[in-house]
């Protein structure tokens, strides 16, 4: 290896990382997201039953709405995700796929702008 | 108030059915079909596994929704409902939210490093041998208990809607499974999950349109109608959630369970790339959803419509609720088409564990670890189709020996494997640089061992199987415990053992995380 190749394999190893840290924090939150509406769901089943069987109107009780709000939060999540991913990730793996040489000083500059 | 309710309602149960046996038989004629087309394109192990990357996002959102939703779901989920009421909905909710783990931490990667199982993944910058043998034992733990499951309960419900005898019942399923996974392949059994999720979705929103009409399509005036007849507490939790540790230890393996389970995950080769993949499990997402909260209608609607002693006379589980009230709504002739349905249910989900099982006993076991990753050419298939065979004569086997015996717990038990054995060391490789092959193969093995041994220990072993006054361990769901000691097993074991070059490995392997291998 050549110190030619090692410095732009660097540099498209820095753009590659910068673009997985953005997809693993998105990733990270929406999933504490999920896991915080799941077990907060959970928790007021085990520990407030009686707040679940106050009924909203007649024949719908805070735990149906809930349970249904469940339901609606993990389409909205995985909507969020897939929103995001054609909006932002997928044009930024296109220009990490891109040719390297003339791509990669754009490259570096959209890693050092975010 | 139980003597005089069966009499009114039993009269389809137990008998064999022309219009049942005659909707099913449709079935079988249109899947065998599909395996002649699918067999005629199955020509290599890429094939094989993966229907040679050919099926799209569509067709994978509607297959993935095919394998995952069960029978247990369909009938058990709508039975829960209509004789506990709210309780039932727990479970609704917690089948559903694995979907979105999978897609935010599995999906695009596992789409982007493997070709046929997850343990692609896992061995992209391990040591292939300890890391393959460690995943074929956890992946063939969870396939064996999910396979009892599904096979028994075939039995049992074949048994009640055909009144086909128990044994042959099951007999049918492996043979037909073994029939679609054998000359069909992955496009088979893609095939038949596309067709099996189509019916089940038709059927289930067909069901609970019949209810709501009776409701004037207001599902508010159903709850209402429960609460009037069952009293306010099927509106509110109720017995079924006693003990808080183990409502969460079951809501922990239900979430983290999804993203392991090695049937499911398999189906993200099927697609062209990571982009399809990541579409596909959107869309299943969606339909899922969808069916959980037709569920809530169905569930209600067996409550009110039917009502809970008449469902537990003839099933004292309430898996029979979705047909008798199908059966009250549109006569003989949907009642044949749900159980025609129900039994098409259990056959696609059979097949796409079958086929799982048979990747990592060929792929992962025989070219892997016996080969070394050199199969002979040709020989990786041969292989696959002789454990397709053996593991259709195991399921059948499995399900006469456990005839009779209450499964309910071995779904939670295989999603229980699958979360402590499959998740954390898939999670693990893909995201902690240094995660090692000591490390990812020590938290497979201690994740699978803990989590056999811990339900061994359960009271539904120790108490309702085998009739002792008290268990050793007190949680009826192991993952609270179980998850957590595979991602520190992992974590410690990678730390303590690092592989030698592991850091280099990584970031080899960074760029075709992110963008496959182009």
């Amino acid at each position: 290896m050549t110190p030619r190749t090692a410095t732009s394999t660097s540099d498209a190893l820095q753009a590659t990382r910068a673009v997985a840290a953005k997809r693993w924090r998105l990733a990270a939150t929406l999933t504490a997201i999920m896991v915080f509406v799941y077990f907060g769901f959970i928790a007021l089943v085990a520990f407030r039953p009686a707040l679940l069987g106050t009924l909203v109107s007649d024949g719908l009780s805070v735990g149906i709405v809930l349970g249904a709000c469940v339901i609606v939060a993990a389409w909205v999540l995985t909507w969020t995700y897939i929103s995001w991913a054609n909006r932002v990730y997928d044009p930024a793996l296109a220009a990490l796929k891109a040719p390297t040489g003339a791509t990669e000083n754009h490259e570096s500059n959209a890693g050092a702008r975010s | 108030m139980t003597p005089q309710a069966p009499a009114a309602a039993a009269t389809s149960f137990g008998t064999p059915d022309p219009v049942a046996i005659g909707f099913f038989a449709v079935f079988i004629c249109v899947t065998l079909g599909i395996t002649w087309w699918a067999a005629r394109r199955t020509q290599t192990a890429e094939h094989f596994y993966a229907a040679g990357r050919s099926v799209t996002a569509g067709q994978n959102g509607f297959a993935l929704a095919g394998d995952y939703m069960s029978a247990a779901s369909f009938l058990g989920i709508a039975g829960l409902v209509s004789t506990s009421g709210f309780d039932g909905l727990i479970y609704s909710t917690g089948w559903l939210v694995g979907w979105p783990v999978v897609l935010f931490l599995i999906a695009e990667p596992l789409r982007n490093l493997g070709r046929y199982t997850f343990a692609d993944v896992v061995a992209a910058r391990l040591n292939p041998v300890p890391v393959r043998i460690s995943a074929a034992y956890g992946t063939l733990a969870t396939i064996a208990f999910y396979l009892i499951a599904q096979m028994v309960g075939a039995g049992s419900l074949i048994r009640l809607l055909f009144g086909i005898p128990y044994e042959t019942a099951v007999m049918i399923v492996g043979v037909a499974m073994m029939g679609y996974v054998l000359f069909g392949g992955m496009l088979a059994t893609t095939w038949v999950q596309i067709v099996k999720a189509v019916l089940l979705l038709g059927g289930a929103a067909l069901l609970a349109f019949l209810v709501l009409a009776k409701f004037g399509f207001d599902p508010r005036a159903l709850f209402a109608a429960a609460a009037a007849q069952q009293g306010a507490g099927v509106l509110a939790p109720g017995k079924l959630v006693s003990n808080p540790l183990d409502a969460i230890s079951l809501g922990m393996a239900l979430m983290f369970g999804t993203a392991g389970l090695p049937h499911i995950l398999m189906r993200f080769y099927t697609v062209p790339d990571a982009v399809a993949a990541r579409k596909s499990v959107f869309i299943a997402t969606g339909l899922i959803g969808l069916f959980y909260l037709m569920t809530f209608i169905l569930g209600f609607g067996a409550m009110v419509l039917v009502g809970p002693d008449v469902i537990k006379s003839i099933d004292a589980g309430g898996n029979m609720a979705a047909p008798m009230l199908a059966e009250l709504l549109g006569g003989r002739p949907f009642l044949g088409f749900i159980a025609a349905v129900a039994f098409a249910t259990i056959l696609a989900v059979v097949a796409g564990l079958a086929l799982s099982g048979a990747a990592a006993i060929s792929h992962d076991l025989w070219s892997s670890v016996i080969r070394k990753g050199h199969p002979k050419p040709g020989e990786e298939l041969k292989v696959a189709r002789l454990a397709t065979i053996g593991l259709a004569l195991v399921a059948i086997a499995l399900g006469v020996a456990f005839k009779g015996q209450n499964v309910a717990f071995m779904v939670g038990l295989a999603f229980a494997i699958a979360a402590s054995a499959n998740f954390p060391a898939l999670v693990l490789s893909v995201f902690w640089r240094r995660t090692s092959t000591a490390g990812a193969a020590a938290s497979m093995v201690v994740g699978t061992t803990a989590t056999l041994l811990l339900i061994t220990l359960s009271p539904a072993v120790q108490i309702d199987l085998l009739h002792k006054s008290s268990a050793f361990f007190p949680l009826k769901n192991p993952a609270l415990v179980t998850i957590p000691l595979s991602f520190l097993t992992g974590i410690l074991v990678s730390l303590l053992a690092p592989d030698t070059n592991g850091d280099q490995r990584y970031t080899d392997l960074e760029r075709r995380l992110l963008l496959g291998t182009d």
